[in-house]
């Protein structure tokens, strides 16, 4: 216990003093969120921008911890020699597992409250699905999660870099976290549907924004995603 | 029981063999060095000791436990520095010190270490903006900072300043003093010659021989006399002028196989003023570390790395 005390207080530290995570989990999705519920130019196909937006720019939020401040941080760790150090610490594999949880719970909790707040400061009306809200968060976050540790445990920190800054590009635009994706053309749309951040951003709408029943789809796919990136990451991840 | 015993370790990279029927023992409170070449396998034989790697075959023992099956047990109990890395890259002296006292149930003082690392000036400047011989002090405090009854340290001076060099071998000396049975790696062999109580040097994954430096160093054939002159002498007439056997290992570079007395002193310098040449140095007495490790190893400096090499 106690040196999962001793990292998770650190790894919290560290997830929130670091400069470029921090803009890609909290600045970029708040600026979003203002600047396209004052600049009205997305068809976002709500009266109010701030109705599609807030639970989209949600899932965003939740993305960029798992998929790109996570498997970013992770790689560095792995490339600086710090997880193969950590091997001969006292500090077992899982306790480091729980304790980045513990620190993506925190960041998480910090997200979602800054999120809301801003929606409802802009007059944002959440629909009631709470409890399916946080439980779309939770299987979007061990997908994220688990993506961007597949990542990390097999490729290059630099690489890792790139391709998980792409992927925040490619789900910000493919992810109905902007737009709907009944907005694309109908081949991309069922790509994007199947990718996680369809799903969680789709979810997330039903349960907050419309305030009506998730998809079993957005279940599916979420589920489908945490189970198989969990998997395809415990058995890739090299430590050294 | 010795706190570290190995008996025919063998490790292997694919086909390739690093270490092969390696036998090695350390005892606690004392320090022990394993001297080798780059490539020699020293690292390898740590990284096993330290429960990293499996060996393809052999019997090792730390503390009595096995380094694989207990790791968890044992990782409380040893203390481990790295050839590299191995620290946050944000994070500074202190608060690195700080997560890693958190680790174990008794730490040592973290401000107390810092003061007596030297770290203390750099106390909060983050990892990457250290320098070499910092990072080799701050590595070596996460070592020590659980307090280790047991301490790999993996090439603990390389590229550190000579006043860091004197900080980190008192600090090793003082762990061995206080009980810990302490393994460094060393390509030097000042390193070891002045820190260790018994090296064992290692050269293509055997050790080649072991002993006190002393030992080693009278096994390197005690009665040595030592001259630098221009190379290419004639050996022949200068043994029959000085009565012993006279070898030039490298150009340039004699040795005279007989005791270093002031009569044969003063037969060399005597001939070699006979012929009008100079003398470029000359040393009497036993053969120092690097003869005995220069003989055993062939000299060898040029290996591939250990790293690249496993790839």
């Amino acid at each position: 216990m106690r040196p999962y005390l001793a990292q998770a207080r650190a790894e919290v530290r560290l997830a929130l003093t670091q400069g470029e995570s921090l803009l890609v989990t909290l600045g970029i999705p708040l600026v979003l969120l203002v600047l396209f519920d004052v600049v009205r130019v997305l068809p976002t196909g709500t009266a109010h921008p701030v109705s599609f937006l807030a639970p989209g720019i949600l899932a965003l939020a939740i993305m960029a911890t798992g998929l790109v401040s996570l498997s970013i941080a992770t790689a560095f760790e792995r490339s600086y020699g710090v997880l193969k150090r950590l091997g001969a610490t006292p500090l077992s594999r899982g306790g480091l597992l729980a304790a980045k949880t513990t620190a993506i719970v925190v960041v998480e909790a910090i997200q979602l409250v800054l999120v809301v707040a801003v929606g409802l400061a802009l007059g944002w009306h959440p629909g009631g699905g709470w409890a399916s809200a946080l439980g779309a968060i939770l299987l979007g976050t061990i997908a994220f999660s688990a993506l961007g540790l597949l990542l990390a445990g097999a490729l290059k920190a630099e690489l890792v870099l790139g391709l998980a800054n792409a992927a925040y590009l490619v789900f910000l635009v493919l992810g109905g976290m902007l737009f709907p994706l009944d907005r694309l053309p109908s081949a991309l749309r069922l790509v994007a549907e199947a990718l996680p951040g369809g799903a969680l951003s789709g979810a997330l709408f039903h349960a907050l924004g419309t305030g009506t029943t998730v998809p079993v789809e957005s279940w599916v796919v979420l589920g489908v995603w945490a189970v198989v990136a969990s998997i395809a990451a415990a058995a890739s991840f090299r430590w050294e | 029981m010795a706190a570290i015993e190995v008996e025919g370790l063998v490790i292997r990279y694919g086909s390739r063999v690093a270490v092969d029927s390696l036998t090695l023992r350390a005892e606690a409170g004392q320090v022990t060095a394993v001297l080798g070449p780059n490539g020699a396998g020293k690292t390898s034989t740590v990284e096993t000791l330290e429960g990293y790697r499996r060996p393809a075959a052999g019997t090792l023992s730390v503390l009595g436990l096995d380094p694989q099956r207990d790791r968890r047990e044992l990782a409380g109990r040893v203390g481990v520095m790295l050839q590299e890395g191995g620290v946050y890259p944000r994070m500074g002296p202190h608060q690195a010190l700080a997560l890693f006292a958190g680790y174990y149930p008794d730490p040592e003082n973290v401000d107390a270490l810092a003061e007596r690392l030297g770290l203390t000036g750099v106390a909060r400047t983050p990892w990457r903006r250290l320098s070499g011989g910092e990072r080799q002090r701050l590595s070596l405090a996460l070592a020590l900072v659980g307090k280790p009854e047991v301490a790999f340290l993996d090439e603990p001076t390389a590229g550190v300043d000579p006043e860091g060099r004197r900080t980190i071998r008192q600090v090793i000396r003082e762990l061995a003093d206080r009980g810990a049975c302490v393994v460094l790696t060393t390509h030097e062999l000042e390193e070891a010659a002045r820190l260790a109580d018994r090296v064992a040097i290692l050269d293509h994954g055997h050790v080649v021989a072991e002993g006190t430096p002393s030992e080693l160093m009278a096994q390197g054939g005690g009665q040595e006399l030592h001259f630098g002159a221009q190379s290419g002498l004639d050996r022949v007439a200068l043994a029959a002028a000085v009565g012993a056997a006279v070898t030039e290992p490298a150009p340039g570079e004699y040795v005279v196989q007989a005791a270093p007395t002031p009569q044969l002193v003063a037969a060399v310098t005597a001939w070699l003023a006979e012929q009008g040449l100079p003398l470029a140095d000359l040393r009497a007495g036993r053969a120092s570390l690097e003869d005995v490790f220069l003989r055993l190893t062939g000299g060898e400096g040029a290996q591939p790395d250990e790293e690249t090499a496993k790839r």
